[in-house]
């Protein structure tokens, strides 16, 4: 009975999407078509590769809300990078994933060693990545990049929209780390009992910081994207995108707690969102009522999550 | 079942016997399916928390339920706080307080938060607030597993009073020789069944037990063969931490080394130092004769020591995880190549500890939080044994499980002792401690008081020695 449970908890989150692809190409004319699923796919990238960083940083107990902020000061980096100190496309990439993940050392090292909590730590980060956004653009958007670095946002591979075939990648990079490496269940062990993991002769703290690092590397990784979409370096995007990750991320049953959650079913909580936006677009639904909609998916998903891990207890 | 007046009723029976279950029934935190319960003339089927209280019945679990940053009379008058006009009557709330711990007999200031209590005073502010709420009937749930000998003692003297005032006390322990210095009558569980009520004046602690297990069973402990050597594998000398003054003590081959003391007095402190789980401020510590520098545990595990923490559930496992990746944790490293898991190898050795442990488990895939307090403390010494240390810190490794799994877990660590590891052993239960090791050290407030040996090793020489007494 007790396994019969788990195992509907897995897949919960698949019935939704499942009821949600079902419903949509019968609401919707040219929803279940090859190119709309495609563009579905470049759409939510963004938001999937944040939610993989998120997710791992969620399981490991932390949390990163400077993700929004981080996607738009990397991408104002990398397009001055390339505009103005004439960096080479690769180059300027690396260089704005290095960034990414000096930011992320910094939450990592003030929430750890400083034990400041992950929230607070990661809302200073994200106050201080928009200002330095801000402040290196003053405000206009940089632009004149070369068509070249249109590749990363519009670009295709064969048919494949090159934002989706980044995010699958950042996808099964995630599922081995996690499922299958020793760090991974590390990972899981921090996130699920910090003490019982440290007096296992893990170094907690060594741990946390690289899943900081992590997270504010894909957010970078976001953002060049987000820049190359827009073709421009823009301070002003990304508001609000931490949220689209962790709301992903929840609705794949990961535990704002730690230790708790599988990254495949966060894909599929990706696809959720992507899948309501897009449908809701097509069905001629304004965006403030795809507000709406988006919420109670979510207080659906995860009260139906919390019923099947049998957490919703009848009391007297 | 029936419960009487003024009459202290004992519930015996192994983990998951149903105990615990009955009286949480009986406190409305659960709800029966069937059955009746009769109070004083009133026919009931079933009780929410707040009726239970209000018929007179309050417990006492395991983990207190105490808010720790009130004080002790905010706890005590929690949620039925006095008013005086608009504003609390703190001083009337303080008094009442006071004049419930002198009825006790003990001292305690009111206004101290409860966090800053020992858990023995703790306890003592859960039964000032039954006592408080004009409890008819107590229920005690393993009162006197976190107390020291002489707390004990404390309490006892306190049932027995309660007992004189009317109070009805049902009161759960895994520990014999206690019930029949307090209890009129047992009624023996097993399985959730009540297997028999019998007056404590007519039984002998050896019925009890066979009662218990359904088969006879002697409490005993492994023959002791080919006990030491004079290898020296540890070597404790000058060790300081903020508790802990001028610990030192070596530790031999092939023996288990006892651990005494009363609660408090920094037996689980040496362990966590030793262990590099607590910072030292001073001290020296040597593994087969090299001085090793331990900031951590990942380096006490790598000096080949290891510690089977006594909060087992909050350090020692983690619940939510797999018995496979509780188990195979401290060695994950070791069995992946390039960061991969290698996964045949992880299972060889799951299925190797999960065999010779005998860990009952329908998968091993099970979560560890579904397990029986024995199979838990399994996985837990399953995972250390795979790290496969020489040196073996066990802290209170009995701890609330049953009869049967503790037998186990003795034969378990004599066959570690004869392979050759070198053993320290926690206990507060002195006779499994004398039991179990040739050679005992005693601590008191934080110092070792003096070493007992061979035949000296009696329960009357530690507890002088815990006390702070000198060997005689």
């Amino acid at each position: 009975m007790n396994r019969k449970k788990i195992q509907l908890s897995k897949i919960s989150v698949f019935l939704i999407l499942a009821a949600e692809l079902i419903f949509f190409s019968v609401a919707a004319d040219n929803f279940f078509s090859m190119s709309n699923l495609l563009g579905i796919g470049r759409q939510v990238a963004t938001t999937g590769i944040a939610a993989v960083g998120m997710t791992i940083l969620l399981l490991v107990g932390g949390i990163d809300i400077s993700v929004g902020t981080m996607c738009a000061f990397t991408g104002v980096v990398c397009t001055k990078l390339v505009v103005e100190a004439r960096f080479p496309i690769w180059a300027a990439v690396i260089a704005t994933m290095l960034v990414g993940a000096f930011c992320g050392s910094i939450n990592g090292f003030m929430c750890t060693h400083f034990k400041i909590p992950a929230m607070i730590g990661t809302m200073a980060m994200q106050t201080i990545a928009k200002g330095c956004g801000y402040l290196l653009t003053g405000g206009i958007p940089i632009t004149g990049l070369p068509d070249s670095f249109r590749v990363f946002g519009q670009g295709y591979i064969g048919q494949l929209p090159v934002p989706l075939c980044i995010m699958v990648a950042a996808f099964i990079l995630g599922f081995i780390l996690l499922e299958k490496t020793y760090f991974g269940r590390h990972i899981y062990a921090v996130g699920g009992n910090q003490e019982a993991a440290r007096l296992s002769g893990i170094h907690t703290k060594k741990v946390q910081m690289i899943c900081y690092v992590v997270c504010s590397t894909l957010a970078a990784v976001a953002g060049i994207i987000t820049a190359s979409r827009v073709n421009s370096g823009q301070p002003a995007v990304g508001v609000g995108f931490e949220m689209d990750a962790i709301t992903a991320s929840v609705l794949g049953g990961v535990s704002l707690m730690g230790g708790e959650g599988r990254i495949i079913n966060v894909a599929a909580g990706v696809l959720i969102m992507g899948i309501l936006s897009n449908g809701m677009v097509m069905l001629d639904l304004s965006e403030y009522t795809q507000w709406v909609v988006k919420g109670m998916v979510l207080l659906f998903a995860v009260a139906v999550d919390n019923i099947q891990k049998g957490l919703v207890k009848k009391q007297s | 079942m029936e419960f009487y007046p003024g009459e202290v009723h004992a519930l015996l029976g192994e983990n998951g016997a149903g105990k615990s279950t009955l009286c949480k029934i009986l406190a409305g935190a659960y709800s029966a399916e069937s059955g009746t319960i009769r109070l004083g003339g009133e026919e009931y089927t079933g009780f929410t928390p707040a009726q239970a209280k209000q018929a007179g019945i309050s417990i006492i679990y395991q983990e207190f339920n105490l808010v720790p940053g009130l004080s002790v009379y905010e706890n005590i008058f929690l949620g039925k706080e006095r008013k005086k006009g608009a504003m609390l009557d703190r001083a009337g709330m303080i008094q009442e307080t006071k004049d419930i711990f002198e009825q006790l007999k003990v001292s305690i200031d009111p206004t101290v938060p409860v966090r800053e209590l020992s858990i023995a005073y703790q306890q003592l502010v859960e039964i000032g607030k039954a006592i408080h709420e004009r409890a008819k009937i107590l229920i005690m749930d393993e009162p006197t597993a976190p107390l020291t000998e002489q707390e004990v003692g404390i309490l006892f003297d306190i049932i027995r009073d309660l007992k004189r005032q009317n109070i009805t006390i049902i009161y759960i322990s895994h520990r014999i020789e206690e019930l029949f210095a307090l209890a009129e009558k047992v009624t023996v569980m097993c399985d959730g069944r009540v297997i028999q009520t019998l007056r404590t004046q007519e039984t002998s602690r050896k019925e009890l037990v066979s009662l218990m297990v359904g088969r006879e069973l002697g409490e005993s402990y492994p023959a002791r063969e080919g006990e030491g050597s004079d290898e020296e594998v540890l070597r404790v000398s000058h060790l300081n931490t903020g508790k802990l003054k001028d610990i030192s003590f070596s530790l031999y081959r092939g023996e288990i080394l006892g651990f005494a003391g009363l609660v408090g007095a920094g037996r689980t402190e040496v362990a966590r130092a030793v262990f590099g789980a607590d910072p030292k401020t001073g001290g020296e510590i040597l593994v087969h004769g090299r001085a090793r520098q331990i900031h951590s545990p990942a380096d006490a595990i790598r000096a080949g020591i290891c510690l089977i923490p006594e909060d087992r559930k909050g350090q020692g496992l983690h619940l939510h995880m797999s018995i496979r990746n509780n188990i195979s944790l401290t060695q994950i490293k070791a069995l992946s190549r390039f960061l991969l898991v290698q996964q045949a190898r992880e299972q060889a050795l799951i299925d190797e500890y999960i065999r010779a442990l005998e860990i009952k488990t329908p998968s091993d895939r099970q979560e560890v939080n579904n397990l029986s307090g024995g199979n838990q403390q399994k996985v837990a010494l399953s995972k250390w044994l795979a790290a496969k240390c020489d040196i073996m810190i066990f802290d209170e490794p009995t701890r609330g499980i049953d009869v049967g799994a503790k037998q186990e877990i003795y034969q378990l660590m004599e066959r570690l002792r004869q392979q050759g590891k070198a053993i320290i052993m926690i206990s507060s239960e002195l006779p499994e401690l004398i039991g179990m090791s040739s050679r005992v050290l005693v601590m008191h407030e934080g110092q070792i008081n003096g070493e007992l040996c061979g035949a000296e090793v009696t329960q009357g020489a530690i507890l002088e020695l815990a006390s702070g007494g000198a060997k005689s």
